[in-house]
């Protein structure tokens, strides 16, 4: 006897179970009015006589069944017809070109799309309309297993850790622990090869004396007089090292060029060379490339998360998340002309880090 | 009924040695409840199978490998363009394999709809409450899956090494190197060295297709297992009570709906796959360290950290020789931090705060949890803000809002928007929660308007449905919290609330309990008139409700009624009920009348 | 006899066939030079190109950027800004500005420049007037943007090394600060593309022939034209600009339908009246 909530003794009776609901209107989502009930689980033994039927037959309008019958099937066959599709269009379409492969995705995944519609579909209907309506309660046991289990089993458990001499013997229990304890960090430390230690790497760049600025993609050297528009911005790599993604994600530079006067403190004016001034291009922020450069505001802005660094100003940072302004490369001409470093960057580029200082 | 031969062939050589006659019987008679949210996880159940499918269709053609080469294949304009391998066999995919793409795009829209079921079923389960005792361990398993989840998609939208997805490897890379102390070892040893370095791809790899999938594939398992064994919550209604469950049986019923739904989520996963393009990595071009574009934003569930990164302000310190990047760590771990732990201790510090041990099994409609409602919308806002904030760029352009403006207006709304979502939340469902006390005074409206002799104009109503009446009772019948006795009969204060932290947690289970009383609603019955239910003395104050308690039943509540306390007076605070210290034993409903406006009620009796 | 052969002996005959074979080999020329190399710039204006010009930006400019192109408070001096600045600007709709505010957007040509007949000509006249003033950048002439032997290759990486930071990896615009924004490509002709560049309109930075050469800026115009006319294989675009779009049809679009699906599934047959 388990329901509390006041209501009749449930008809568990067959006849009870394929009968049309009457009752309050229901709104969708919500179970429908409690009529047909069948209690399961309620622990009586099964009786001598076969086992009581729990689940009607057929739903109860037998016409319209018909009707929803024919539809599932319709259903299905356009299902079948579509999965015949998608494999005549794996076949008999190509890819290996933009429209070929537009035409192959449309037609594979249409024929895909309809074939698990109309399986969706069908199966729906099937459930809804095909299957007979029916609600069944079912009594839940308490999930908390009686106390007589729980004694007994409290019991083994005692006997178990007793005949084991686990708990007698702890010079046995506490060699065991010692024993395995180096085991379990084993596989941290296995992880040590990993990577090799940062050491002082993150603290340079590839930048060298003399190491010539070189326009990056196109890879020819810059002279002052090619780079002598104001308002001009170019991003720079350092010369061999072109393929070197590693030297690129710290060495990555961008050059500006101002009129000389416009450049102020803290921009270092001897690492600048007639008024075009170099940046590392590595955001101090978490890392990404800065080189958004907009030349009414001389604001330099990074389209991560919008740090923005003042140019002229020795990038100052003036709105964003980056703590640091960005580092400026001491910059030259060498004896041809062309834009070359003086040295490495004076700070490390890029994110800041624990060892930074 | 006849047994089919089939059935005598197979299922007696199983039988024969497994013996699964009985089981099989039980778990073919078992009750499933019906409601359409209850899907919400097999939405996310579906496409993570889907994930796998197309995943494994995927590993086959994909090469994980960051060396570089020159491209020449079908996708013309990147002709003679040097990338990774990783790169040109996801352009291979997509250009060269029949169904590549398909495959590709269903994956990655199935990652995409993965998270955002995750999402709604999660929220389903907290605004329902169906993390109660004894749902807890899934509701732990559910969050770890989600944090896999967020893992899993940003390892696996990582893997073509496209200019997008590097980026966020970037960002990635910067964030684990300004952790203190061990920052920048962690940054090496997982990308092999400095960044880009060689190894990440690989290593992101064997993590997206075997390492991270097999945890998931297992806790999704034991989500499920719990969820069998412990039988599914149902929503109120008629005969619905916390010791039964109500519904139709697995066998046809269920497997047939779970069928058709499975078909519709890669129906709809087809149909995204073929019509809205997703993750076009040839338009992003290969990874490089030195560029970027505007408007980069990594997949909608990274989208808060993202954001949390864009609001930060520039807070660091150097000092000594070592730098505490505030501006960076903070925004990466203590906001989604503060989420996911909260969310992780809420079922127990609920459980804390109201002493509600009993076991639930029917779920709460949100309205009748004001408090945990309004928690819960008010964290969805602060989660909201900054997932805004992550897109801020694209709002400020396509929305023709300064750029700056935007992270001003975050860095407010961050603080602002959830208190405002709190107080919003709750008055709104005080408001629900009296309009079903009024239906439940005075019966629904018709539309139909009767004059009475005397010439007054009245609209009938009719009583409700003996459903609808059920599901409007509710909460006052099964489900609602305990709260904390503030003192028994004698006036001795209950153990539970003794002391500075039994003072605290006496007031929060007040303010958590809050509720508009419905159980005055029962001594009014039909008559039209209805309660008055207004003023701060409440009406039914002194009307001990029936004591009867179900006998047989699971839980152990305590005999006897407690005595009806003292009336609420405006301000006051009175629980009412029994005990709730010791295990097993749980304390009564109650609906407390709030502290704030004068048309809550008396205090109700104790609940069956 | 024919009447040309009976004036055989006529004084001017003789400077009449050499100025007949001038004509013919100088229109001969014409006709096949211009392809191929691209060195040639635009002609140099002539004098009455210019005088047009200057009454057109009396017309049309001098009141923001006085009579003499010298600037005021509204509007800066356009002394050396070049003709290639002029016909941008012009031919994008941006000038004559529309207002004062964070940025000029593309708009429709003013109607003063916008006869199909004449309009591209006069814009070409302000554009000599104002080259006169200071010189500048000139206008490219058609060989110089031409794409014909372009390489994609070269431009996407271009592109995305130089431009994407702004304009997005497609173009599709991108946000800067105080209300500018980088606009969207997808209307841009060969031309402007290049003068853009070549100009460094308002926030854009300078792109001189210098910094970045022709044939490379001809590859970024290749990469440009040819992704936008691109079609997407995977179906609709949802923009070209990323993740978020993705994610809103991931709730809007997905999750939506699949809750449609589900109170499809779970709703139960409608058999009963309101009132029982």
């Amino acid at each position: 006897m388990s329901e509390i909530n006041g209501h009749g003794e449930p008809d568990g009776s067959p006849a009870e179970a394929g009968r049309i609901h009457q009752g309050p209107r229901r709104v969708i989502g919500t179970p429908p009015p409690a009529e047909a009930r069948t209690l399961l689980g309620s622990g009586k033994p099964d009786s001598a006589a076969a086992v009581q039927r729990e689940l009607p037959a057929d739903p109860p309008d037998l016409r319209k069944a018909k009707i929803a019958e024919r539809i599932v099937a319709a259903c299905f066959i356009l299902a079948m017809l579509a999965g015949i599709g998608f494999i005549a269009a794996y076949i008999g379409l190509e890819v290996h070109s933009i429209d070929a492969v537009l035409r192959s995705n449309l037609a594979l995944g249409t024929s895909l799309s309809v074939a698990f519609l109309a399986l969706g579909v069908g199966a729906t209907i099937w459930v809804r309309h095909l299957m007979p309506d029916v609600e069944i309660t079912e009594a839940r046991k308490p999930l908390a297993s009686p106390e007589p289990d729980r004694a007994a089993f409290a019991e083994t458990f005692a006997e178990g850790a007793e005949a084991s001499q686990f708990v007698k013997r702890p010079l046995l229990r506490r060699t065991l622990i010692a024993a395995t304890l180096p085991i379990a960090v084993a596989p941290i430390v296995l992880l040590r090869d990993m990577g090799p230690l940062p050491g002082t790497s993150l603290r340079h760049t590839v930048w060298r004396k003399g190491v010539r600025l070189m326009e990056d993609v196109s890879y020819t050297p810059i002279r002052p007089a090619d780079f002598s528009s104001p308002g001009g911005m170019i991003t720079v790599i350092p010369e061999g090292y072109q393929y070197d993604d590693d030297a690129l994600a710290k060495a990555a530079t961008i050059i500006i060029k101002f009129r000389p006067e416009e450049l102020e403190h803290p921009t270092v004016l001897n690492w600048t060379v007639d008024g075009i001034v170099a940046y590392s291009k590595i955001c101090t922020h978490v890392g990404c490339p800065v080189s958004l450069y907009e030349q009414t505001t001389h604001h330099i802005l990074c389209p991560c998360h919008q740090s923005t660094f003042n140019a002229p100003k020795g990038a100052e940072v003036i709105f964003g998340p980056a703590a640091r302004p960005l580092p400026q490369l001491p910059i030259t001409t060498n004896a041809e002309g062309y834009l070359v470093a003086q040295s490495d960057f004076h700070e490390p580029v890029g994110p800041s880090f624990w060892e930074r200082g | 009924m006849s047994t089919s031969k089939a059935l005598e062939g197979v299922g007696g050589f199983l039988d024969d040695r497994f013996r699964g006659a009985k089981g099989f019987r039980t778990l073919f008679r078992k009750i499933f409840p019906d409601h359409w949210t209850f899907l919400l996880g097999e939405i996310a159940l579906y496409s993570f199978i889907i994930l796998l499918l197309t995943g494994t269709f995927l590993t086959f053609f994909f090469q994980p490998s960051m060396t570089g080469m020159t491209y020449h294949g079908s996708y013309t304009p990147l002709d003679g363009v040097r990338m990774s391998q990783a790169y040109a066999s996801t352009l291979n995919i997509s250009f060269d394999v029949r169904g590549g793409l398909l495959m590709r795009q269903i994956h990655h829209w199935a990652a995409d709809l993965f998270m955002a079921a995750i999402f709604a079923h999660m929220l389903r389960i907290f605004f329902t409450g169906a993390y109660r005792k004894p749902r807890e361990v899934n509701w732990l398993i559910g969050i770890v899956l989600l944090t896999l989840g967020m893992l899993e998609g940003l390892f696996g939208y990582s893997l073509p090494d496209d200019l997008l997805s590097g980026a966020g490897l970037r960002i990635l890379e910067g964030v684990m190197q300004s952790i203190p102390l061990v920052g920048t070892y962690l940054a090496f040893f997982l990308f092999g060295g400095a960044f880009p370095g060689n190894d990440i791809i690989p290593r992101l790899y064997i993590l997206h297709v075997l390492l991270i999938p097999g945890l998931m594939l297992a806790l999704i398992t034991a989500h499920l297992f719990i969820m069998f064994h412990q039988k599914h919550t149902q929503m109120p209604g008629k005969g619905r009570t916390d010791q039964n469950v109500v519904g139709a049986p697995m066998y046809p019923y269920f497997m047939a709906k779970t069928g058709a739904f499975f078909f519709f989520t890669f129906a709809a996963l087809a149909l995204a796959a073929t019509f809205a393009q997703i993750n076009p990595v040839w338009l992003y071009g290969p990874y490089t360290p030195v560029a970027m574009s505007a408007g980069s934003q990594p997949d909608f569930y990274m989208g808060m950290l993202e954001g949390a990164l864009r609001v930060m302000v520039p807070w660091e310190w150097n000092v000594a020789g070592h730098t505490f990047s505030f501006n960076v760590f903070i925004p990466a771990l203590l906001p989604l931090g503060i989420i996911f732990t909260g969310a992780a201790l809420w079922p127990f510090i609920e459980q804390w705060i109201i002493g509600d041990r009993r076991e639930h099994h029917v779920n709460d409609r949100p309205r009748n949890a004001p408090t945990r409602t309004a928690i819960g919308m008010a964290a969805i806002t602060f989660y909201g803000v900054l997932w805004l904030e992550g897109a801020n760029d694209l709002l400020a352009e396509h929305l023709d809002i300064a750029l700056y403006t935007t992270t001003r207006i975050a860095q407010v709304s961050m603080f602002v928007a959830p208190v405002i979502a709190y107080i919003l939340t709750k008055r709104i469902c005080l408001g629900l929660q009296r309009k079903d006390l009024h239906l439940l005074e005075h019966g629904v409206e018709t539309g139909v308007i009767r004059q009475l002799p005397s010439g007054e104009f009245t609209e009938i109503a009719r009583p409700l449905t003996e459903e609808e009446r059920a599901v409007l009772d509710a909460r006052t019948q099964l489900s609602g919290p305990a709260a904390l006795e503030a003192a028994d009969e004698n006036g001795i204060p209950a153990p539970a609330t003794r002391g500075a932290i039994g003072k605290v947690k006496a007031r929060l289970s007040t303010i958590l309990t809050e509720s508009v009383d419905l159980t005055a609603a029962n001594g009014h019955g039909r008559n039209g008139h209805g309660g008055n239910g207004h003023g701060g003395n409440g009406h039914g104050a002194g009307e001990p409700a029936p004591a009867a308690v179900p006998a047989g039943g699971p839980q152990e509540i305590s005999a006897g009624a407690g005595p009806a306390g003292p009336p609420a007076v405006g301000g006051g605070v009175a629980a009412v009920g029994g005990g709730t210290v010791g295990g097993g034993t749980d304390g009564e409903v109650a609906g407390h009348s709030s502290s704030d406006g004068p048309d809550d009620l008396g205090p109700d009796g104790p609940e069956q | 006899m024919r009447w040309i052969t009976a004036r055989r002996r006529h004084p001017a005959a003789g400077y009449a066939v050499v100025l007949l074979m001038l004509v013919a080999i100088g229109m001969g020329y014409a006709a096949i030079s211009g392809q191929g190399a691209a060195s040639a710039s635009a002609p140099a204006a002539d004098q009455r190109q210019i005088a047009k010009g200057q009454d057109l930006f009396a017309a049309n400019c001098s009141t923001c950027h006085g009579l003499e192109a010298q600037g005021t408070a509204v509007a800066p001096s356009l002394i050396g800004v070049g003709a290639a600045a002029v016909d941008f600007q012009v031919s994008t709709g941006r000038m004559p500005s529309a207002g004062p505010g964070a940025e000029n957007a593309r708009k429709d040509v003013a109607t003063a420049f916008a006869s199909k007949k004449y309009g591209e000509q006069y814009i070409h006249d302000v554009a000599a007037y104002v080259q006169s003033l200071g010189g500048g950048p000139t206008i490219p002439s058609a060989s110089q943007v031409s794409t014909a032997g372009a390489s994609l290759a070269v431009g996407q990486q271009l592109f995305i090394a130089n431009c994407a930071q702004c304009h997005n990896f497609v173009g599709a615009g991108g946000a800067l600060t105080y209300g500018k924004y980088a606009p969207a490509l997808t209307q841009a002709t060969p031309t402007q593309i290049y003068e853009a560049m070549l100009t460094g309109p308002e926030a854009m930075p300078v792109f001189s022939d210098t910094t970045l050469r022709p044939a490379n800026k001809r590859d970024i115009v290749a990469y440009v034209v040819e992704t936008r006319s691109e079609p997407n294989p995977g179906g609709f675009s949802l923009g070209r600009i990323g993740p978020v779009t993705e994610g809103l049809v991931a709730f809007l679009g997905l999750l939506f339908f699949m809750v449609l699906a589900a109170l499809w599934i779970t709703a139960k047959q409608g058999k009963t009246k309101p009132n029982e």
